[in-house]
């Protein structure tokens, strides 16, 4: 079973976002760049069903700027085989011409299961991986908590509202990572220094015109002040009818 | 609090693609292994040996010696690692700078390849840990005239007297101690259990809490004759060891004044005294502004000696040097971050009163402040003043 991992290079979720003064990007002046978490979570879980022998490959695929290399170098430092990245030459490409531009190496690399995070958390946007099952025909699966091989196919559990739900996917697919499938592992250096003689193949991105265009970025309100609800236990009542009733956190 | 590291002069360009790899997964497993217990383990004077497990599944220990299960990385590599560990704590460093440079390193220079295939994979994975037995209770700065004595007796040698201050002494499974023998001084392997060896732990530590530093004693210890290590000649063997973990420490220090500087940035540019931040006070500007600027004077200096060192050209006197700047800058910035905090300071909910502390152990072990000065003049001027020519 081949799998082919679909991440894409976001800025940290710590660092402080400024607007670019076009007011259509964000500044990159000093914003650490990384792959989007639950993309790291997909490629993890991959490497683990390489690991229990369920898959026989990962390859990791960006569509990105030439910077992605390093993103790329990490995946396979954490144990992806190989590595595609497709250059982006647009300041702004929508889910549209970017799946198509996935797709388009997909068709090529032919894997048995294409593994994406949810969303990345740089757009929300959360529709790359369903226009990719859609072009490829793939079965697909989203927020997917829990992988394992299976005759014909893969297992896996799905987390839904209030409940798990298990269903029989079969190959090939699209896959979707949801926190807790997997905690991705720090690359050690033996992973590190093997990364380096991996290949790592860069080519142009394709894909068509944008089905929508980005018109402006602002930023969002100043979030209004906090609010101190009392002290020490006392405050703990409270506190929790805040979350629960005006947060909706409980 | 987000940890932020400072680097001023983008000293990050000048590393490789490798290296910025490595110090960001070590960053990383601090952040997420270490950080969250390292007070505590601190407080209860403990070493969580999970942390030595973990640190050799990814490769940290011996991480710049050649084969044996070690990673055979780059001087600049092992030195970021230092960095990134001290960061969290400087007694997680020691136990890393020991096991990797003062036991790894003399089995891995001058050990027999049994003593290398016996000792080095498990010590790189973690699951054997070593010490290093030098300083005795009257011989630290002078280990020269240490009274700890290997005799050779038919089939092997027998041990006798005492060395202090080690690190990892109670925990160790082998033990590299130095001794003297009819020809001079040797360094020995010691297993974890020899009749005649006990490792009593030294209590009552108010620096490099989270570090175990234990008594070695050896009465009437048999030692088989295998326990040499055959490559060590003298002193100097003791002391290429020492080479290697200050130049780690020059790191480390790094490490735990970058720690200092980020909690005493964000504390400066939030904590509001006379109804603004105390960084609008330039006595507090000036205090952060020397931090940054030693914090990158200490950076460049140790990616030098990092270079030097991989193109075989590092001096030991630049090494000291090195270890008494960059130590020295960072008990300063550890002092003047906790001088920030204000009360908050003095807590464990911050990390610049813990690194203060440990910091005095690290400006006096590996050679004090003062003696690296001596080195360094003796080597510019040719005097010696240290008392042992
Ligand atoms: C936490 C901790 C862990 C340690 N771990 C280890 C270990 O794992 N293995 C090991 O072998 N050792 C270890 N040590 C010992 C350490 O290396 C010694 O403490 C150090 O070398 C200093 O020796 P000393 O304590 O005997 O001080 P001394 O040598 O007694 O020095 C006392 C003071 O006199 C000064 N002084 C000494 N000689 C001169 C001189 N010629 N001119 C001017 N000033 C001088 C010193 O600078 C110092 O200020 C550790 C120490 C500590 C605190």
């Amino acid at each position: 079973m081949k799998i082919v991992v679909c991440a894409k290079r976001v800025p940290d979720s710590a660092a402080k976002i400024r607007l670019a003064a076009d007011g259509k990007g964000i500044d990159p002046q000093g914003v650490e760049q990384v792959i989007s978490p639950y993309d790291e979570i997909a490629l993890e879980c991959a490497v683990q069903l390489k690991e229990a022998g369920t898959a026989t490959s990962v390859t990791v695929l960006s569509l990105g700027p030439k910077e992605s290399t390093k993103d790329l170098r990490k995946a396979m430092a954490m144990g992806a085989d190989d590595a595609v990245l497709l250059i982006e030459d647009r300041p702004f490409r929508d889910p549209t011409a970017t799946s198509e531009a996935l797709i388009e190496a997909l068709r090529e690399l032919q894997p048995d299961v294409v593994f994406c995070g949810w969303k990345a958390i740089d757009d929300d946007s959360s529709a790359v991986a369903g226009l990719i099952a859609a072009g490829l025909d793939y079965a697909y699966a989203s927020f997917v908590v829990k992988v394992e091989g299976a005759d014909g196919g893969l297992r896996v559990s799905r987390e839904v509202e209030g409940r798990e739900e298990v269903v029989m996917v079969p190959t090939p697919c699209v896959l979707t990572a949801q926190r807790g499938l997997a905690e991705p592992r720090f690359a050690s250096l033996r992973g590190i220094m093997q990364a380096k003689k991996k290949p790592l193949i860069e080519k142009p991105a394709g894909g068509g015109e944008n089905a929508s265009e980005l018109v402006s970025l602002t930023e969002p309100p100043a979030r209004a002040e906090g609010r101190i609800v009392g002290e020490g236990a006392a405050a703990v009542p409270e506190l929790i009818r805040v979350l629960r009733d005006e947060a909706g956190l409980l | 609090m987000a940890y932020a590291a400072l680097d001023f002069y983008d000293v990050n360009e000048l590393l490789t693609e490798e290296e910025q790899m490595v110090r960001d997964s070590v960053r990383g497993w601090v952040e997420e292994r270490v950080m969250p217990t390292i007070a505590q383990q601190f407080t209860a004077g403990t070493f969580d040996l999970k942390l030595a497990k973990e640190a050799g599944e990814l490769g940290l220990l011996g991480a710049h010696l050649e084969g044996y299960g070690c990673a055979g990385m780059g001087q600049v590599a092992y030195g970021l690692i230092c960095q990134e560990l001290e960061r969290g704590d400087s007694g997680l460093r020691s136990f890393a700078s020991v096991q990797g440079s003062l036991a790894m390193y003399p089995i891995h220079a001058f050990g027999s390849e049994e003593q290398k295939q016996k000792w080095l994979p498990p010590m790189a994975a973690g699951e054997a840990i070593g010490c290093f037995g030098l300083t005795e209770p009257d011989f630290g700065s002078d280990p020269g005239g240490m009274i700890t004595t290997a005799k050779p007796v038919p089939g092997g040698w027998v041990l006798n007297g005492a060395k202090m201050w080690i690190t990892n002494g109670s925990i160790a499974d082998i033990a590299v101690v130095w001794a003297k023998t009819p020809d001079g001084i040797r360094g020995f392997l010691v297993e974890k259990g020899t009749p005649g060896y006990t490792a009593p732990d030294i209590h009552g530590k108010w620096s490099l809490r989270a570090s175990i530093t234990s008594e070695l004693v050896f009465d009437d210890c048999k030692l088989p004759e295998d326990a040499i290590l055959p490559g060590s000649t003298g002193l100097k063997s003791a002391l290429m060891c020492l080479s290697s973990a200050r130049y780690g420490i020059a790191w480390g220090a790094i490490g735990a004044a970058q720690a200092c500087y980020s909690e005493a940035l964000e504390h400066a540019q939030t904590r509001i005294v006379y109804g603004k931040p105390i960084g609008k006070f330039q006595m507090v500007q000036n205090k952060l502004v020397t931090m940054a600027n030693e914090i990158t004077k200490a950076q460049l200096l140790a990616l030098r000696l990092g270079r030097l060192k991989e193109a075989g050209k590092a001096h030991h006197t630049q090494i000291s040097l090195a270890k008494r700047n960059n130590v020295h800058m960072a008990l300063d910035a550890a002092r003047n971050a906790r001088d920030m905090l204000g009360a908050s300071g003095i807590t464990d909910e911050y990390v610049s009163g813990r690194h203060m502390a440990n910091l005095e152990s690290v400006i006096t072990y590996e050679g004090t402040h003062d003696i690296h000065m001596l080195i360094v003049g003796m080597e510019l001027t040719g005097l010696n003043a240290l008392g042992n020519d």
